[in-house]
């Protein structure tokens, strides 16, 4: 740079020019700042999206809108009053009862994350929360059956309310098993969709069974 | 300008032909590894030594043994690590299970299906499957069996699922490692032909816990004998796959640690099966109390059932 020592720049010549954004249309990316709607209106966008799911799971049919939107506002929900309902269970001791709130808690998300790890681990496409999310609205027709076990138990406790019982949560849990299996079993390599189903069977069985084995105090 | 002659291809004679002409040329030669451990095998194999021809499969498991080393070849801290123990496909699965319930006399149970392919699922969820079943099983059990009298009052006996849980899973993975830790030591003390991974070791106690599936569910059967019966049955079938797998890997140790060490696979195992039934199950008592009827008169009568 030795050549450029004696260059230099008057200091009177005024740099001039324009400085203009175009405005440019109404971009679509103003659509997406959320900070200024009104607060109904966030809170509805996310329940009518948590509905949404819940009615895809009573319906399953193969669409992907469970699987691309992934939330876990309902299986929290879920699990919640599924944890809640089975509380009250009779005990002669504190050691024979059964389950408490924080082990059915813990049962269903570790579970789920279990599941999740072994279908990723044997090849699956399926994203992690993705996973965890299908699992956790199809718990959804187990806490119907729950709800319907608590009616059902207010009215007796007989063999005939038994009877019922086992009906509701024997189809409830078929139809989780279904609805989660219609789901994730496209993202699994083909000869191995057994070894994942298999543990989502196991998952809602034990489930199934904190549901029916549930007595009141 | 060259002859368009010379620019012909030449076909090149092959290795045999072109040493013939040149004997004094200096050779690489590269082996494939078959033939490598072929005859390693040959010149370690002894004139009286047959029969492990038959334990330890076909002549191709040497092959697969070399080219297992070139597998799991990912750092242990990537995801695709624990992939390679998750390698297997759903017949697979299936095979190694009828394996373990109809043991072949005289198969190596790893030899023959693990195949230096040992996976971590079919462990895993067997001993999940294990747990739940013996949990659900045990406390059908005691429903059915207490159902007519009028003091017992049904309850799930959540919290033995857990004791169920550590107990099994601290099984099926503490005694393969002590296992194995103490075949390391024996082979650091005497050659033996046959030794196994960790995980091979792990695969097999798995895979030989799957007969205790369908035996915990008939233990709903509340008689004494048909439990009994049940656990000698199952435990010939799993202690056999254990036994016939362990056999070879001791038998060339000195004789009394031989026999103990299979011995101890064999109670540590029994002492599994009896202790879930002692726990889980309630026994069944041999003359149920009698149940006192009120009678039509208004006295009681008592009835012996």
């Amino acid at each position: 740079f030795a050549g450029l020592a004696d260059v230099s720049i008057s200091e009177d010549i005024p740099v001039e020019g324009e400085i203009t954004v175009p405005v440019g249309s109404h971009s679509p990316d103003e659509d997406y700042s959320t900070l200024d709607e009104p607060v109904r209106d966030t809170i509805m966008r996310d329940l009518k999206a948590v509905g949404k799911k819940f009615v895809h799971v009573m319906y399953p049919k193969k669409s992907s809108a469970l699987l691309r939107d992934w939330d876990l506002w309902g299986p929290l929900v879920l699990c919640v009053s599924l944890a809640l309902m089975l509380q009250g269970g009779s005990a002669d001791s504190k050691d024979d009862g059964g389950p408490q709130f924080a082990e059915v808690f813990v049962i269903i998300w570790f579970g789920a994350v279990v599941i999740t790890l072994n279908s990723k681990l044997l090849g699956g496409t399926i994203s992690f929360f993705q996973s965890l999310c299908v699992l956790g609205y199809c718990v959804l027709p187990l806490t119907v059956a729950m709800l319907v076990c608590r009616l059902v138990l207010l009215a007796g406790s007989g063999t005939i309310s038994f009877i019922i019982r086992l009906i509701v949560v024997v189809a409830m849990f078929g139809w989780s098993t279904l609805a989660s299996t219609a789901f994730l079993a496209d993202s699994q390599p083909p000869n191995r969709k057994a070894l994942v189903v298999y543990p989502i069977f196991l998952f809602y069985f034990v489930i199934s069974w904190m549901i029916l084995t549930f007595t009141p105090q | 300008m060259a002859a368009v002659d010379d620019l012909k291809f030449q076909e090149f004679d092959d290795a045999a032909n072109l040493l013939a002409a040149n004997p004094d040329a200096t050779t690489i030669s590269i082996d494939e590894p078959a033939e490598i451990s072929k005859n390693q095998h040959g010149r370690l194999q002894e004139p009286g030594r047959e029969e492990d021809d038959e334990l330890l499969g076909t002549d191709d498991s040497d092959k697969t043994e070399l080219l297992a080393g070139q597998k799991k070849s990912a750092p242990f801290w990537t995801f695709e690590y624990y992939q390679t123990f998750f390698d297997v496909d759903t017949y697979q699965v299936l095979d190694r299970i009828k394996g373990s319930v109809f043991p072949v006399p005289g198969k190596n149970f790893v030899r023959l299906y693990i195949r230096s392919n040992p996976d971590l699922y079919g462990p895993f969820w067997i001993c999940a499957t294990l747990v739940f079943t013996i949990a659900v099983s045990g406390n059908l059990s005691n429903f059915f069996m207490h159902l007519g009298k009028p003091t017992y009052h049904y309850v799930p006996e959540f919290r033995k699922v857990s004791i169920a849980a550590t107990t099994i899973y601290a099984y099926a993975w503490l005694v393969p490692l002590a296992l194995w830790g103490f075949l390391m030591w024996r082979n650091s003390k005497v050659m033996n032909i046959v030794s196994y991974s960790f995980l091979e070791i792990v695969c097999v106690y798995g895979y030989s816990l799957f007969v205790y599936i369908p035996t915990a569910i008939l233990w709903i059967i509340p008689q004494k004998v048909v439990r009994w019966v049940l656990v000698m049955f199952s435990l010939c079938l799993s202690g056999s796959v254990l036994v016939m797998t362990f056999w070879p890997a001791v038998r060339d140790d000195n004789r009394r640690i031989a026999l103990a060490t299979v011995g101890t696979i064999v109670l540590l195992h029994a002492l599994l099966a009896v202790g879930c039934l002692a726990y889980f199950f309630d026994a069944p008592e041999l003359d149920f109390p009698a149940p006192i009827i009120p009678a039509h008169n208004g006295t009681t009568v008592i009835t012996k059932s």
